[in-house]
């Protein structure tokens, strides 16, 4: 069996970047390496001294290359504190 | 070839998905595809102290160039098999 986003099509998605970035947005379109079209995305910026920071994006697009993961989006804290999600550590020659 | 046909036998098992960002999940793997990418069903997260955003999260699809491990138990694995497969795609491709 393929693994395909196609589930997720027009819903709502948690895509978490290799930069280590939280993006939740409803998934408008997508292609086979990933490249993300999402409607009213908003990036969910934890921190340990604040509540989290939601930053409206509206349509965005995400290259492929950059996503580490997609998932769905169910119930989110608003106050948690947490420290931001660690970058996709690739070695640097 | 060979390690998408040996993920594909293990569809349906419990495996644990460790992403060169140090996240650790756990779930069922529903599906896999040529490039290893990898759709996880009724995550967890390892370590939901140190990554407590995550534990909301329920089914992911795992972009096969983020992988860094795909943990399998061991009764799921046919050495034997393995090593067989291993040898004729060699041998093929000489």
């Amino acid at each position: 069996m393929a693994a395909t986003l196609k589930e997720w099509k027009n819903e709502s998605v948690t895509v978490i970047t290799c930069d280590g970035r939280i993006i939740v947005g409803i998934l408008a379109g997508h292609d086979q390496v990933q490249n993300l079209v999402l409607k009213d995305a908003e990036e969910r910026v934890y921190s340990m001294e604040e509540a989290v920071e939601l930053v409206p994006l509206g349509l965005y697009v995400i290259r492929g290359d950059n996503v580490a993961l997609v998932g769905d989006s169910s119930s989110w804290e608003n106050s948690l504190q947490a420290e931001p999600l660690p970058a996709v550590f690739q070695h640097v020659i | 070839m060979i390690f998408y046909s040996f993920f594909k036998t293990l569809v349906g098992k419990e495996v644990a998905v460790e992403l060169k960002n140090d996240v650790v999940f756990t779930g069922t793997l529903h599906s896999v595809d040529q490039y290893l990418n990898v759709k996880l069903l009724n995550v967890k997260v390892v370590n939901p102290d140190k990554f407590p955003q995550l534990c909301s999260l329920k089914n992911c699809f795992v972009r096969g160039s983020v992988v860094r491990y795909i943990q399998i138990p061991t009764e799921h694995v046919d050495t034997e098999l393995l090593q067989d497969a291993a040898r004729k795609e060699n041998a093929a491709k000489k």
